[in-house]
């Protein structure tokens, strides 16, 4: 310790936080010089969005003492942007939001790295945001918050006590701002809900009667929605509208403006024709400059351990006085998207439905391994060879679910309806289940179906951990039940 | 967790022997709902459900509607869904491909429909949408007109209205617009 305050060091004031012990820590932390050169070393952080949030995260990380930053945004800076954009200026518009953004950070701060990645979200590779420790959202839309959140929980897996293994687990810190409203929120995968858990609590987007907008419009949003939803469709046949595109818009605000004189209807104007049609929200820079800063600082909380992490979910709002409340969201146990799913080992031979060939030694044999196994490990999973996996999931305890309708990676298996897709797909039941996932030895399976729920009969959509035993690069469950 | 960082950085160093499980993107929760919203479709003898991209496109599919009753009776109109990634926080796009003289259908297919758009709740279904679409054949509304013309005689001369939409599902002309038969 003694050696750190030598040299006197840019990062003291982080250092107060990471080189001596405390009782508010989290509970592995390990105070020292070591933890605050791994943090530079080895903590590696990608800033989804270089917008208004984003700007303000990566100043935040790299005065925070991450060194291993990259950036992604698909957007390139327009002058509107430079009110709070603030790493931004006049010079610069029309370039790539996350190339002058890593640039001008990377200028102020000395001894930082930060990549930019000047592409969609879903331009990258899966692997590439496995590359980071920590993903940090400064995102404005539920798409692709939705986006991220699938592709982090995509990394998570369970072990065969339904637990997340620790290794897999990518935590999320997301901010979002509206104005004088904002929010920060830590996702751990497989620990606390996740984007998809909580995604009701999103009020649903304003959408106005296309009737009104054509008959009885009433404000200038109505003229300008008339003239992007229905004039453009009208007078453009089959070309799209492109928001980005200024010609487009131009347009639409043109037509805005002759419905707006029509009806005698004020207040049609340019920019608002971008804020209705783009669906632009005000934003406010010190909003985002405390949202940002709530988000900066729990990513140095979780790579730390320097302190406990917000638990898990902080709204601000500064419309009426101001309000700031955390709240500690619930998990959904059956989420699609971060749940564990109902662990099913199969074996490769097993088909969708029909059956071909049972052996009776066999069945006896994985009649034994249900015990072994549930004793071992308290799984509670049915392994009986021979009996097809859509008739398995019926007597599943854990699911009692009849009717399966069967997915794997986006490809329908088998579906029990509508007819016209019974029909597609009733090739594969006579089909093993291996060869229709592709020979993998694991992997997610979704299946929805009527379960009876005290005595009614209910809809649902399951998740499953479909394991095949005795394949390479799977714990085989019977060597080592009889090792 | 900085440690756990390290030991991962320790291992990516050491060999690329990862246990070659590539993650893969997953299915979209909205196209997990929506395949669920359509094994439970329950249509009605006049509806028909198909899939222009094959079975594993679920997201774009077209619904063709017969009415059995009501001015539209033995027409067959055709509508294309085209549902969002975040389903069902927004509702699908639906538009009516086949040329309707409709108080709630304009001529480019755009479709006055409440659940389409002011009135879409996450708890409604593709079913929800469907019944809805179908009620504005055997009720079509003068009251929220997305075609005025339709809808003015619709309003003021019922019978002309009525013989004008028989006389264009078979094809022909009201006033300057040809529509094509669709019975």
């Amino acid at each position: 310790m003694a050696d750190s305050i030598v040299t006197p060091s840019r990062s003291r004031d982080l250092d107060k936080l990471l080189l001596r012990p405390g009782n508010l820590v989290g509970p592995t932390f390990e105070p020292g010089v070591e933890l605050r050169d791994d943090l530079r070393e080895y903590a590696r952080i990608l800033v989804v969005g270089a917008g208004g949030l984003g700007c303000e995260l990566l100043k935040d990380l790299a005065l925070s003492g991450f060194k291993n930053l990259e950036v992604i945004d698909m957007d390139r800076i327009e002058v509107s942007n430079l009110n709070r954009q603030f790493l931004f200026r006049v010079e610069d518009v029309g370039k790539p939001k996350a190339e002058v953004a890593a640039k001008r950070v990377m200028e102020r701060v000395s001894g930082v790295n930060i990549v930019p990645h000047f592409c969609r979200i879903e331009d990258k590779e899966i692997e590439f945001y496995n590359d980071f420790n920590i993903i940090v959202l400064g995102l404005d839309s539920i798409e692709a918050r939705s986006y991220i959140n699938a592709v982090a929980c995509g990394f998570l897996e369970y072990d065969s006590d339904d637990k997340p293994r620790e290794e897999t687990i990518k935590p999320m810190v997301d901010g979002g701002t509206e104005g004088f409203k904002g929010h920060a929120r830590v996702i751990v995968p497989g620990v606390t809900p996740c984007f998809e858990c909580t995604i009701w609590l999103f009020p649903p987007q304003v959408k106005f009667p296309l009737c009104t907008l054509a008959e009885t419009p009433r404000n200038a949003a109505h003229c300008i929605e008339y003239a992007h939803l229905i004039k453009w469709d009208e007078v453009h046949s089959g070309k799209a509208f492109d928001a980005d595109d200024p010609e487009h818009m131009k347009w639409v605000y043109s037509e805005a403006v002759k419905r707006a004189e029509l009806f005698g209807i004020p207040g049609v104007t340019y920019s608002l024709t971008q804020g209705v049609v783009k669906n632009i929200i005000p934003a406010i820079a010190s909003t985002n400059a405390i949202i940002s800063a709530a988000c900066a600082l729990e990513t140095l909380k979780i790579a730390s351990g320097c302190s406990k992490t917000l638990s898990n979910y902080l709204t601000y709002n500064g419309v009426e006085g101001l309000h700031i409340k955390v709240t500690e969201f619930v998990r959904d146990k059956d989420c699609l998207v971060c749940g564990s799913g109902v662990l099913i080992e199969l074996d490769t031979s097993v088909t969708l439905e029909k059956v071909f060939s049972i052996s009776l030694g066999s069945a006896v044999t994985s009649g034994l391994n249900i015990i072994v196994d549930y004793h071992k490990f308290g799984l509670v999973c049915v392994l009986v060879l021979g009996v097809e996996f859509i008739h398995q999931l019926e007597q599943h305890p854990k699911l009692l679910l009849s009717k399966a309708s069967v997915t794997h990676r986006g490809k329908n298996l088998y579906m029990q309806a509508p007819p016209v897709l019974e029909e597609m797909t009733r090739s594969n039941l006579s089909l093993p289940l291996y060869d229709l996932m592709g020979k993998i030895p694991k992997d997610i399976v979704h299946v929805t179906g009527t379960t009876d729920k005290h005595d009614k009969k209910t809809s649902c959509l399951r998740k499953l951990r479909v394991a095949f035993k005795g394949i390479d690069g799977v714990t085989d469950m019977d060597m080592a039940g009889g090792a | 967790m900085i440690r756990l960082f390290k030991v991962k950085e320790k291992q990516k160093e050491d060999a690329e022997n990862s246990r070659g499980v590539v993650p893969v993107k997953k299915q979209s929760a909205g196209e997990l709902r929506l395949q669920k919203d359509i094994t439970e479709l329950n249509l009605p003898d006049s509806c028909n459900i198909t899939f222009p991209n094959g079975k594993d496109d679920l997201m774009n599919f077209e619904i063709s509607i017969k009415p059995d009753g009501g001015y539209y009776k033995d027409g067959t109109f055709l509508f294309s869904f085209e549902v969002p990634p975040i389903y069902p926080h927004d509702a699908p796009r639906v538009k009516c491909k086949t040329k309707v003289f409709h108080p709630n259908i304009d001529l480019e297919g755009n479709v006055c429909l409440n659940v389409l758009r002011e009135d879409w709740k996450p708890v409604l279904n593709i079913n929800t949408i469907i019944y809805g679409l179908y009620h504005l054949f055997t009720e079509p509304n003068c009251e929220d007109p997305l075609n005025h013309d339709a809808a003015d005689m619709l309003r003021d001369h019922p019978h002309v209205f009525e013989a004008n939409v028989r006389m264009a599902l078979e094809g022909g002309y009201i006033g300057d617009e040809y529509f094509e038969s669709c019975m």
